[in-house]
């Protein structure tokens, strides 16, 4: 699985570029000129020990936090100082660590949440109702079901997004990212909870997300996951990238066996 | 219908105002099942109703202390800025405790343009009120949205004594005196001409009941459509038609792009920025529209019976009446706001006679509601729906400690 599509040879396009990015809270770096990029297609495993910097990593990307110095490059175009709506509407969505869904509203309306980051429909459409309003409320009503279909949760569309189940929600941000027509789709311990049988059909999920045409970010603490799913993977250690590569090769990695591997074998089997 | 009234009956006791909630949800169940036409007949029938309410007194609902149609006339000013309130706290989620402010700022603007200095008339400055409304709402909304949840409700309550006291100091606006003697709305029909002819096209006589049986009152009569001191009702009648477009735009936006760019925001405002939302321009626009209702509102105010504004006419508490409407009736539900803003007006002027007991009564009906139904009388239908579940798992939890 991991030696499907991008990496083989060739210019790639990269969809994202971190370019010695640094970030300083205060007295503490969280991450320390890290650099790495995403290509097209593939899927990006991103992981490291507890406190390593990848959410913080995570959110430099999409616009959460600004870097400390250094740039995030999105197709090429530097994504500093960006309003976080505008970085979305520009093509990268992401789902949280601890969900945070849109609790009081339908599965359905979660998703097309999600679908309205590119509608033009603004007020005087909506009370007007004008053809652009009708036009883009079923297009974007359509793409939310085939969607809901995708992560497998159509049978629901019509419950309260607080009422699902705890997998089902997690299935259900993956859903509403995806609806903002990302060209990245970052992906944040979307394993976190998940029993073994789960997070095998995530792993599908995931590798069916990447045939749809997405490029993904993973970052997961859940080895054989990270290795079964990505093509390549960075790994971060106290702010650091300590190493880059495929699977395989992060796997016999010694910095990496001695940071991380080491110590989670033994909870992960 | 037997079915799903047993599939809703949850296994958990229910206090009164949560069977209210459930009767409601099968009125309204039963009235979606309704084929179309006969849906379109109801509300045509519920419309004329609330038209001709003041006309019929009927008996119960009729205050006879006080003139009725005046009662219904602060009831519908109520209940439309309990709708405009809904869409700022309900729907945006933004706790606004200074709603008073754009509500003088449209009683003042109708004041000021068609009294001493300008001279319009009403319907000539009733848009231009709400228009000046508007951008008062966008002007404090620019720099206050940017803080949130208690700090956007504290800054809003200063903002609305702001307006209330720079109006009382300054002169070109009545000072502490206010504005008397505002006009009326033309008189559609004939002028009156006092004593003797009440003008208008024609008079519509009023209901008067023995007990249960009516009778027509010839001796009041509502002469169509005259705006005077005399009669309330026309304005009510014009009020309830202001009403009736708000509710019809509220519902066509509500089910749109916009109004989930707000539930969202309500909901998880970080979350839905990094789903593409402009929340700022959203809430702004909640802001606005709320603010633009409200200056509608203090603009019929200002035109209506009396015709006479004040400083006092806008006290911080009528800030948190309309707070309380929205949230007694059940904020997020269009419906429930106007109930929440009617039961408001009504009530105080029906038990005119406890007129000592009024805020002990509210006191006391407001701990109630919060005990037994902290989301309000009518919230929207899933706040329902998810609370009834909550219910039912914490009933079945409780089950499952006491087995063990």
């Amino acid at each position: 699985m991991s030696e499907t599509g991008a990496q083989t040879g060739g210019p790639l396009t990269k969809v994202l570029e971190v370019d010695d990015v640094t970030i300083r809270f205060g007295g503490l770096t969280a991450l320390d000129s890290v650099s790495f990029d995403i290509r097209e297609g593939e899927i990006l495993g991103l992981i490291g020990p507890n406190g390593a910097g990848k959410t913080t990593c995570f959110n430099v990307m999409t616009g959460v936090y600004q870097a400390t110095s250094g740039q995030v490059l999105f197709d090429g175009k530097p994504l500093t100082k960006l309003a976080r709506h505008k970085i979305t509407q520009l093509g990268i969505a992401r789902t949280f660590q601890n969900i945070r869904l849109f609790r009081s509203m339908t599965v359905l309306e979660n998703v097309m949440v999600g679908a309205d980051a590119h509608s033009k429909v603004g007020f005087w459409d909506a009370l007007l109702r004008t053809p652009r309003h009708r036009h883009t409320e079923s297009e974007s009503t359509t793409r939310a079901k085939e969607l809901l279909k995708i992560v497998g949760i159509s049978a629901r569309h019509d419950e309260l997004a607080a009422n699902l189940s705890y997998g089902d929600q997690r299935r259900l941000e993956i859903a509403r990212a995806m609806a903002t027509g990302p060209k990245l789709l970052c992906l944040d311990e979307p394993a976190a909870g998940f029993n073994p049988a789960e997070k095998l059909k995530l792993m599908e999920l995931i590798r069916r997300v990447r045939d749809e045409g997405y490029t993904v970010l993973l970052i997961e603490h859940d080895m054989r996951l990270v290795m079964g799913v990505t093509d390549r993977i960075v790994v971060l250690e106290f702010g650091r990238k300590i190493a880059e590569g495929t699977p395989a090769e992060i796997r016999d990695n010694p910095a990496v066996i001695a940071a991380y591997l080491g110590v989670d074998e033994e909870d992960a089997s | 219908m037997s079915a799903a009234t047993t599939e809703r009956t949850p296994a958990v006791a229910l206090n009164p105002l949560q069977r209210l909630g459930l009767w409601w949800d099968g009125v309204v169940d039963r009235y979606n099942a309704l084929p179309k036409l006969s849906r379109l007949l109801l509300v045509i029938l519920f419309v004329l109703f609330c038209y001709a309410l003041p006309l019929l007194r009927p008996p119960i609902i009729t205050t006879n202390a006080i003139d009725f149609g005046g009662v219904m006339f602060s009831v519908a000013a109520f209940a439309l800025v309990a709708l405009g309130l809904n869409i700022v706290i309900g729907y945006a989620g933004l706790l606004d405790l200074g709603y008073v402010g754009f509500y003088a700022v449209g009683a003042y603007t109708t004041g000021v343009l068609t009294t001493y200095h300008w001279h319009w008339p009403f319907f000539l400055a009733l848009p231009l009120a709400i228009a000046v409304t508007m951008v008062t709402g966008v002007i404090l909304g620019a720099p206050t949205l940017r803080v949130r949840g208690d700090y956007l409700a504290i800054v809003t309550l200063g903002f609305g004594e702001i307006i209330r006291i720079c109006v009382n100091n300054v002169q070109w606006l009545g000072a502490s005196a206010g504005i008397k003697d505002i006009p009326h709305p033309n008189t559609i029909g004939k002028k009156p001409v006092p004593p003797f002819d009440p003008g208008g096209m024609f008079a519509i006589p009023h209901l008067k009941w023995n007990g249960w049986v009516p009778s027509l009152d010839k001796v009041h009569e509502t002469h169509f459509l005259v705006f005077g001191a005399v009669d309330a009702i026309p304005y009510y009648w014009l009020l309830l038609t202001a009403m009736i477009l708000v509710l019809l735009g509220d519902r066509l936006v509500k089910a749109s792009r916009v109004g989930r760019a707000w539930e969202a925001t309500r909901e998880d405002e970080d979350a839905a920025e990094l789903m593409g939302v402009p929340t700022f321009k959203y809430k702004l626009m909640a802001f606005a529209l709320g603010a633009a209702i409200g200056g509608l509102s203090g603009s019929f105010y200002a035109s209506s019976q009396g015709g006479y504004i004040s400083p006092d006419s806008f006290p911080l508490l009528l800030s948190m009446l309309f707070v309380a409407a929205v949230i007694v009736g059940g904020s997020g539900n269009r419906w429930g706001a106007m109930a929440g803003g009617t039961l408001v007006a009504y009530l105080p002027e029906r038990f005119r006679a406890f007129a000592d007991y009024r805020l002990l009564v509210f006191g006391l009906a407001l701990t109630v509601l919060a005990v037994w139904r902290p989301e309000g009388l009518l919230p929207p239908r899933r706040t329902r729906r998810a609370k009834l579940v909550e219910a039912q798992i914490d009933e079945l939890e409780g089950e499952g400690v006491v087995d063990e």
